[in-house]
């Protein structure tokens, strides 16, 4: 499928030399942009193609009183983006859209994503559009340039790498679990110069916003891109949004998307084969998002690991965390919950989130907040009544941004802060200075904050179904 | 983008796997619009503490690696979010060069867009170095991108691989985008081939 992708996009391909790929769709937001659009200007140049270049703003607003960004440098990212959109003639989707949103949650719901199609952002969890069968990945600013620029990209084509998901996932098993698991055994490189392809029965069964969380990670385990081959599913989401061909062309399209899946007896340069069957909840303990187990485990002793960087890196992570080694992982006590993000900010991430906490408290030792992530999300939520069954259970409804992902809003951990977040990354002080992050799925969070601490939600006590 | 064919610098090392690039420069850093000024915010939290104290114990505190150009690290260096900000505040910081066993994709990418070279070596031959390194105050090593070799003032000879066209790239300080738009015809012509099938 990757070959196929990338074959209709090459432009011009000589020996030795990258190949110069044609983009699609190009997402932009306020953090890796402005220099972009600055060296646009200093050089003379235009947009090539602004109806393909989509932006939103995201990492920096405020997540409770949205039009009053209180930070003077954040406002003023915001309001460059603003005006280099208007300069340039790039559609924006700012606060005052119910579009707007985390990028990566945006591009699927406007339709703007379909199968086949290359797609960048300034972003690394661009991956997240691979559920869709495009080919997306993340880029750096210069790039960004690049492809205003030009709407193409200098890319040496990377290996192939197909994960198989074998078996049936059991009740209270999540898509995060099944990527968490992957990354905790595999480690958080073992994908570096591949695009990964997704498959198996597992695979098949998710919807659209769980092939989501799963390529959302693809850059968690060093991939360039994930990639799960478009079905019914993928086709069945994109029908009737806004961005998606319409009436007999939509059926068209889909002829062309079917064409995309990999061949019968395709050769990949490396093969992983992963049994779902026996996956539990997963929980990170350390700071990277390989440094996980589950939930009915416990915080591993450095000692015993195999290699001496692994020992070392441990060590260090377990200090960081201030954590035991050997504490059973339901003995862990939280002080903050963070529920949404681009991995687990979606409509059905709310909903799984909302039906462990219905009927519940949030601990009293818990702060606990729910972003949507974005401004469909949380319309399509409110109707639902999922705000009150937050509300009503203790934790903030708030508005539409990445928020406590990076904390670059004022969304963000104290020192020693320890935070069940369903974000995709749990680098140091990446939710704050000092914070403590341990990334779980959105019912694995909800349960954690009700109980204030870690628990394995199979055994939860549901109040009542949330209705879909 | 400023060509690089030769350096001899100082070495620093900073001992640790997965260095992400939140790490390289945090988020509250990313706010500004423009490139310059990165360096004073290179691994932030790891130089001062939460009350604005030096971390003595942080090698690039330490007098003896100050001035230094090149960077030691270990496996899966610039792993993370996408931001170019890592690049430029290594090297606004003033490193030119940074080698370890493995780099994350996107940061290895963004590093040649800045002029910056990330080298590739064994876990071997970078244990050596840090041993190297942190026997000798001062160490410095030559790094010699002609001929794709590393050599220190001890006998020291490592010879790296590299990717012919980014070499060149380096070498030459070349312009991505000047580069790219050499093939405009074929671009515009890619364009309306797509146009075409479109409309069909
Ligand atoms: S939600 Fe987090 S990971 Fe996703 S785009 Fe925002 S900051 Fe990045």
């Amino acid at each position: 499928m990757f070959e196929k992708i990338w074959n209709n996009h090459v432009i011009v391909a000589e020996q030795g030399k990258p190949s110069i790929l044609y983009i699609d769709l190009h997402l932009v937001h306020e953090v890796t942009s402005p220099q972009a659009f600055e060296g646009l200007r200093l050089s003379g140049r235009k947009v090539r193609r602004p109806e393909l270049t989509f932006a939103t703003m995201d990492h920096n607003v405020p997540t409770k009183d949205r039009f009053n960004i209180s930070d003077p440098i954040s406002k003023q990212q915001v309001d460059t983006l603003t005006t280099n959109c208007q300069e340039f003639g790039v559609k924006l989707y700012d606060l005052n859209t119910i579009d707007q949103g985390v990028v990566h949650v945006m591009g699927p719901e406007l339709g703007l994503t379909h199968p086949g199609k290359t797609i960048v952002c300034g972003d690394s969890h661009t991956s997240t559009h691979g559920a869709f069968g495009a080919l997306a990945f993340g880029i750096g600013t210069s790039e960004v340039e690049h492809v205003l620029a030009t709407q193409c990209l200098q890319q040496s084509k990377a290996k192939t790498m197909i994960i198989r998901f074998n078996g049936k996932r059991k009740p209270g098993i999540t898509a995060k679990d099944m990527i968490l698991g992957l990354i905790a055994k595999y480690g958080t490189d073992f994908g570096t110069g591949y695009v990964m392809e997704y498959t198996g029965e597992a695979i098949r069964t998710l919807t659209m916003e769980e092939r989501m969380t799963v390529c959302n990670m693809s850059i968690e385990a060093g991939a360039r891109a994930g990639l799960i081959a478009p079905d019914e599913t993928t086709f069945e989401y994109l029908r009737g949004r806004e961005y998606a061909p319409q009436g007999a062309a939509f059926d068209a399209a889909v002829e062309q998307w079917k064409a995309l899946v990999t061949d019968e007896g395709a050769e990949f340069d490396s093969v992983i084969d992963f049994d779902v069957d026996s996956l539990i909840p997963q929980v990170t303990w350390g700071t990277s998002p390989g440094m996980g187990t589950g939930i009915t485990s416990t915080v591993p002793v450095p000692e015993n690991l195999p290699t001496e960087n692994e020992r070392k890196a441990a060590a260090s992570a377990l200090e960081y965390m201030d954590l035991k080694p050997g504490t059973p992982m339901t003995d862990i006590e939280i002080d903050y919950v963070f529920i949404g993000s681009c991995t687990n900010g979606r409509i059905e991430d709310l909903r799984a989130a909302a039906s462990v906490a219905r009927g519940h408290k949030v601990s009293s030792n818990v702060t606990a907040i729910v972003v949507p992530g974005s401004g469909r999300v949380k319309i399509q939520a409110e109707k639902e009544g999922l705000d009150k069954v937050f509300t009503e259970a203790g934790f903030e409804w708030r508005e539409a941004g990445c928020s406590m992902c990076l904390a670059m809003n004022p969304d963000v951990l104290k020192p020693g802060q320890r935070c069940a977040s369903t974000s995709n990354r749990n680098f140091e002080g990446r939710q704050g200075r000092g914070g403590r992050t341990h990334l779980v799925s959105p019912e694995m969070a909800a349960a954690a904050a009700v109980q204030g601490r870690f628990v394995d939600v199979r055994t939860w006590d549901f109040k009542s179904e949330v209705k879909a | 983008m400023e060509a690089f064919v030769k350096l001899n610098g100082l070495v620093a090392p900073v001992d640790r796997v997965n260095v992400d690039t939140d790490a390289i420069i945090p988020k509250q850093f990313l706010k500004r619009i423009e490139r310059s000024g990165f360096g004073q915010f290179l691994f932030f939290e790891w130089r001062w503490d939460e009350q604005g104290n030096v971390i003595p114990e942080f090698n690039l505190n330490k007098p003896r690696y100050q001035g230094a150009s090149v960077l030691i690290s270990r496996a899966n260096f610039g792993c993370g979010s996408s931001r170019e900000h890592a690049p430029w505040a290594i090297m606004d910081y003033g490193f030119r060069c940074i080698i370890a066993p493995s780099f994350a994709d996107i940061f290895y990418n963004n590093c040649f867009k800045n002029g910056i070279l990330p080298i590739k070596l064994s876990e071997e031959q970078v244990d050596d170095l840090f041993k190297r390194t942190e026997a000798k105050e001062g160490y410095t090593l030559n790094v010699d991108l002609e001929n794709k070799v590393i050599t220190d003032n001890d006998g020291l000879n490592i010879a790296f691989d590299l990717d012919e066209h980014r070499r060149q790239f380096l070498l030459q300080g070349l312009d991505d985008i000047g580069l790219t738009l050499q093939h405009e015809s074929a671009i515009t012509a890619y364009e309306t081939k797509r146009a075409a099938a479109a409309n069909a």
